[in-house]
């Protein structure tokens, strides 16, 4: 009983090795994407408390907007709300081309997501987080930014736009 | 050998699953092509409103229905059919089983009333601090609870086999049916905390509030390896059944059969952080160890690849197939339970390629929540899973009720429809997500829709009719059938593939529980302990609810 041993098939070894190579090429080239080319995922940046965030005076969320914070580079606080009603504050933003912008977005309510059309911003919103992630708009027009989570009934109408400027 | 008949009442019990699962798939199935009409801009919500006040109620049960329902109980079913069949036993203790159904039933009641009060329009990923009745988490838990009752039942079964036949290789079917248990198991402990420790007490008013990222890496915890407790019981029939129905086919690898599911019990809970890449609370380190064992999981639906395909192909040049794909033909295809599961096999090759995008760390930037997710699980659940559990049921419904199938020849347009509407409607919903539409979104009114989506929309909805086409011949034959007056001449033959090599000759250490069951649990503590360790000592409870009303 004790002296079966393995039986593979050689073309079944075969398709096994190729499927491990298949699949040590596929795990390199998303490592070289993320630690070669820089293409990572949003990381922890700050907790918040959601019942307050839009409305403490020392909230950056209580006044959202567009600050430039050196010459080309902002910093966009943007909060996702589903009450009273589905939007972003701010809804539109305006920026020169070849901006780099980090986006600091949070909830005061339900889970949104915030997606950048045309871009790799693509993230969560969570109520008690801080999504952050950075990117540079280098092409002139105008980008949708949509709400990927359901959050309600009017979740199909939540989005706001950047616009590039030449 | 032991020739055990499975009795009316097992037969029965097992049927009732089955009832269930169809009634279940027979509501749900109604509102998936109101989803994909809206997309093409034929909108019949309006004309609902009496009944069904929102597309998102009607998401709601769409999702709860379909992908938990009818595949929950479809799956208890199948599995109780498995052990009993495999061993060749009864169950050790029916009435245990009995009661894990009942609660089963009781909690789709308890979770169905507030879903269609409106109470509960929080779809099936429930995220907090969307808010739903009370009695829509009760009803969930009712449901989890249940299916770990029948579960006992049958490792207790399992267990009193063993004792009666210590030296034998256990029957793969059976085999394979315990593991997928076990899996559920394991897996459910993440939701079953979720539930237990915020949402149930909270949405009664004695928490509250919660802590939203905490509760989403519970919750995908479970909703990871879900998709295997949904997979592997296609993955018994395609390896140990379908072979047979297909052209007597016999399954080409037992030991790599057992092997690829021990690593699907190991590997398939500790990823489910790839579930949650572009979350803001959790760390891009355990992001990426969860991406590289995602990979890993992949290696055995590989394996079950070559092996099915290589017991189809066995049994088709027995039969005269020739050249490299020209086999194919000789396969048994007029054979409704045969087309159907060929037809999900094939479909399901491109929902793994979808998979595997998904799973790519960083590709999922371009991906994540769009209408590609939709698009690639309706070829995974809804297809590969759907389609292939409506495939066994072609046979199983016959032996279960000794009803004749009725009409096989509508059963085998039923497989070619869904193959078909499936296509156009993944295909364009695949599409869609790359050029960006975001998922769970009335595309037909969102404001901010291009013009280059619009023939794309279109086809979503033609996708849909052909579908609902499909699913309502499904029910047809399932109807007719039960209420078929021509019964079968003798029972039908339960079709069975045998082994290759013989299972006798399969290493022992694949048919040992504990080595597997301690690396599964050691590979969570690893994955998921710091993760988890770290959001639990940082517990922030300070998210309220909101639901009907604000919400909905």
């Amino acid at each position: 009983m004790s002296t079966q041993k393995m039986h593979i098939d050689s073309y079944e070894r075969n398709w096994m090795i190729v499927s491990a190579v298949l699949l040590v090429l596929f795990a390199t080239a998303v490592s070289v994407a993320a630690f070669g080319l820089g293409i990572q995922v949003p990381a922890p940046e700050q907790r918040v408390d959601p019942r307050t965030v839009a409305t403490d005076p020392n909230s950056p969320w209580s006044n959202p907007g567009l600050r430039e914070v050196a010459p080309g580079k902002y910093d966009a606080y943007i909060l996702a709300r589903a009450v009273p009603t589905w939007e972003y504050l701010p809804k539109e933003m305006t920026i020169p081309a070849g901006s780099s912008v980090s986006f600091y977005v949070t909830s005061s309510d339900v889970q949104h997501g915030f997606k950048i059309q045309d871009t790799n911003a693509n993230f969560m919103v969570i109520p008690g987080q801080v999504s952050k992630l950075t990117i540079t708009f280098d092409k002139p027009g105008t980008y949708n930014f949509i709400c990927t989570e359901y959050c309600g009934s009017g979740h199909g109408v939540m989005y706001g736009a950047i616009t590039v400027t030449p | 050998m032991n020739q055990y008949q499975v009795s009316p009442a097992e037969k029965k019990f097992i049927g009732s699953h089955l009832l269930v699962a169809i009634l279940a798939l027979a509501v749900g199935s109604l509102f998936g092509p109101l989803q994909a009409f809206e997309h093409a801009g034929w909108d019949f919500y309006p004309y609902l409103k009496p009944l069904i006040k929102s597309y998102y109620q009607g998401l709601t049960v769409h999702g709860v229905l379909n992908a938990l329902v009818w595949t929950t109980f479809f799956i208890m079913g199948f599995l109780t059919f498995n052990v009993i069949f495999g061993l060749k036993r009864p169950l050790k203790n029916p009435t245990l089983n009995k009661v894990g159904f009942w609660l089963m039933v009781v909690g789709v009641v308890t979770a169905a009333i507030p879903i269609l009060a409106n109470q509960a329009t929080v779809l099936f990923t429930f995220y907090p601090p969307l808010k739903a009745s009370w009695a829509f988490y009760l009803g969930l838990t009712l449901v989890v609870v249940g299916s770990w009752v029948e579960g006992w039942g049958l490792f207790m079964t399992f267990y009193a086999w063993r004792k009666e036949n210590p030296n034998e290789r256990s029957p793969f079917i059976a085999f394979a049916s315990v593991v997928t248990a076990l899996l559920w198991q394991i897996c459910t402990l993440g939701v079953a905390t979720e539930i237990l420790t915020m949402l149930l007490p909270w949405s009664l008013g004695l928490m509250e509030n919660v802590d939203p990222q905490l509760a989403r890496t519970y919750f995908w915890f479970t909703g990871h390896p879900l998709v295997y407790f949904w997979l592997l019981p296609a993955y018994i029939s395609w390896y140990a059944m379908l072979p047979k129905q297909a052209g007597n086919g016999k399954m080409f690898s037992d030991t790599l059969a057992r092997l690829s599911f021990w690593m699907f019990l190991v590997l398939s809970t500790p990823i489910g952080i790839h579930h949650q890449y572009v979350d803001p609370g959790v760390s891009p380190t355990w992001k990426f160890l969860h991406s590289m064992f995602t990979f890993g999981v992949f290696f055995p639906s590989m394996m079950t690849a070559f092996t099915v395909v290589a017991s189809l192909e066995h049994g088709a040049r027995k039969n005269g197939g020739k050249g490299a794909l020209a086999w194919i033909g000789k396969l048994n295809w007029s054979d409704p339970s045969v087309a159907t599961q060929l037809l999900a096999g094939i479909l399901f090759f491109f929902g793994g390629i979808g998979g595997l995008a998904n799973a790519s760390y960083n590709v999922n930037l371009v991906l994540h929540n769009t209408a590609f997710i939709p698009g690639h699980f309706h070829l995974t659940v809804a297809t590969a899973v759907t389609l292939s559990f409506m495939g066994i049921s072609y046979w199983l419904v016959p032996y279960l009720t000794g009803k004749k199938l009725w009409q096989p020849k509508w059963a085998t347009i039923q497989a070619w429809t869904w193959f078909v509407g499936m296509i156009i409607f993944s295909n364009s919903m695949h599409v869609l997500g790359l050029l960006g539409a975001p998922r769970r979104v009335p595309l037909g009114l969102a404001p901010y829709v291009p013009a280059e989506w619009n023939s794309r929309l279109i086809q979503v909805g033609i996708g849909g009719a052909i579908l609902f086409v499909s699913g309502a011949i499904y029910l047809l034959v399932m109807l007719k059938t039960a209420l078929n007056k021509e019964t079968v001449e003798k029972e039908v033959e339960v079709p069975i593939a045998e082994s290759m090599q013989d299972p006798a000759n399969t290493p022992v250490w694949l048919d040992r529980w504990a080595p597997w069951i301690y690396g599964a649990l050691a590979l969570i503590v690893l994955m998921y302990g710091p993760v988890l360790f770290e959001m639990i000592s940082n517990i922030a409870l300070n998210a309220p609810g909101f639901g009907k009303g604000p919400i909905w």
